[in-house]
């Protein structure tokens, strides 16, 4: 870490924590939804600092790019602003507090950013730096731990998005529910699966097949 | 958005770009920052914004809901079928290096294309379908 970068991390980090109480604060849903938008991006840019332009696409995109498109399609749908609440809960702030306190405590014995003594610097990565060359001919070494050394993991993570996109399908999908007349709370299979449906609730939102 | 003409002007020409570089970055993970997830991300990114700007019902005609669910199960049984094919010619299961005589790094290459392939199609398509039926809710 040079210092420009380091100054250009405090920057950041800076304008993530401002961010964040901002979003906490906020009651109106519309702009604490793209202030989250900007938190997402705030974190690309520091993860671009951190050398980790994958990360970065991956954050920008997903994070500012489509959750939040997410959240406005499910802001249609509620009220625009977040109930007021008088109760003050010190109780968790007491939690938060403890938690966050025991985290930076914990964060005193990591090592640095970059440090070649770190022992996740130390193994098993050097082998894998060393050999991707000879046993796969790539120089994208990241690729080659995801996609070869550490294929199993990836076969798991795909199979994670594909029973997220099932669980939303089963849990939101084939029943088109109109706003004022919320059907049966989410829990029924679509397509085909609620039998025992009214016929009125079990329409589909457009002819699936 | 019907009266948004820059908006739909502008999205229509970037569309095609943000294809093309989601399959930039798809196939030249290998050799820069990027795969299957980043790439497949990016792709869905061009269809919800495709969806946002025309409507729901031009995004279920551009990519219809049904082939969009076959396909988010088609990219992990490339993912998986990679690695059975890969026992099929003598190795472990996920070991590339079998699709090459002598276990070269041909293989490993070879398979990494195709994995990588499957990621991205199941990423790509579970964003699309999460969208779409997330902006179909509330519709009656």
């Amino acid at each position: 870490m040079t210092p420009s970068t380091d100054l250009l991390t405090a920057l950041i980090l800076t304008l993530l924590v401002g961010t964040a109480v901002a979003v906490v604060r906020m009651r109106g849903l519309f702009p604490a939804l793209m202030l989250m938008g900007i938190f997402s991006l705030l974190g690309a840019s520091w993860m671009l600092v951190l050398d980790a332009p994958d990360v970065a696409f991956t954050e920008a995109a997903v994070g500012a790019g489509v959750s939040t498109i997410l959240g406005l399609t499910a802001l249609a749908l509620t009220a625009r602003r977040a109930k007021t609440s008088s109760r003050k809960p010190w109780p968790a702030l007491v939690i938060v507090t403890i938690t966050g306190a025991a985290l930076v405590y914990g964060m005193s014995d990591a090592p640095g950013v970059g440090d070649p003594a770190a022992p996740a610097s130390n193994y098993p990565v050097p082998s894998y730096v060393e050999r991707t060359d000879h046993d796969i001919h790539i120089p994208n070494v990241v690729t080659a731990v995801l996609a070869s050394y550490r294929g199993f993991d990836t076969l798991g993570e795909t199979v994670v998005i594909f029973t997220a996109g099932i669980a939303v399908l089963a849990l939101i999908g084939g029943v088109a529910v109109s706003v004022r007349n919320p059907g049966p709370a989410g829990g029924r299979a679509g397509d085909g699966q609620g039998g025992d449906q009214p016929d009125e609730l079990a329409r589909g939102v457009e002819p699936a097949a | 958005m019907r009266g948004h003409a820059i908006l739909r002007v502008v999205s229509k020409l970037l569309i095609p770009y943000v294809l093309l570089f989601a399959l930039y970055v798809q196939f030249h993970g290998d050799y820069g920052p990027g795969g299957g997830f980043q790439a497949g991300v990016i792709f869905a990114a061009a269809f919800i914004l495709y969806g946002l700007i025309y409507g729901l019902s031009a995004l279920r005609r551009a990519a219809p809901q049904r082939a969009v669910e076959l396909i988010s199960a088609v990219g992990v049984l490339i993912f998986a079928g990679t690695g059975i094919a890969a026992m099929l010619s003598g190795g472990e299961f996920l070991n590339y290096g079998a699709f090459s005589q002598d276990y070269t790094a041909q293989g490993q290459h070879l398979g990494i294309i195709i994995i990588e392939l499957g990621v991205g199609v199941t990423v790509a398509a579970v964003m699309v379908l999460i969208y779409s039926t997330f902006a179909g809710r509330g519709r009656s």
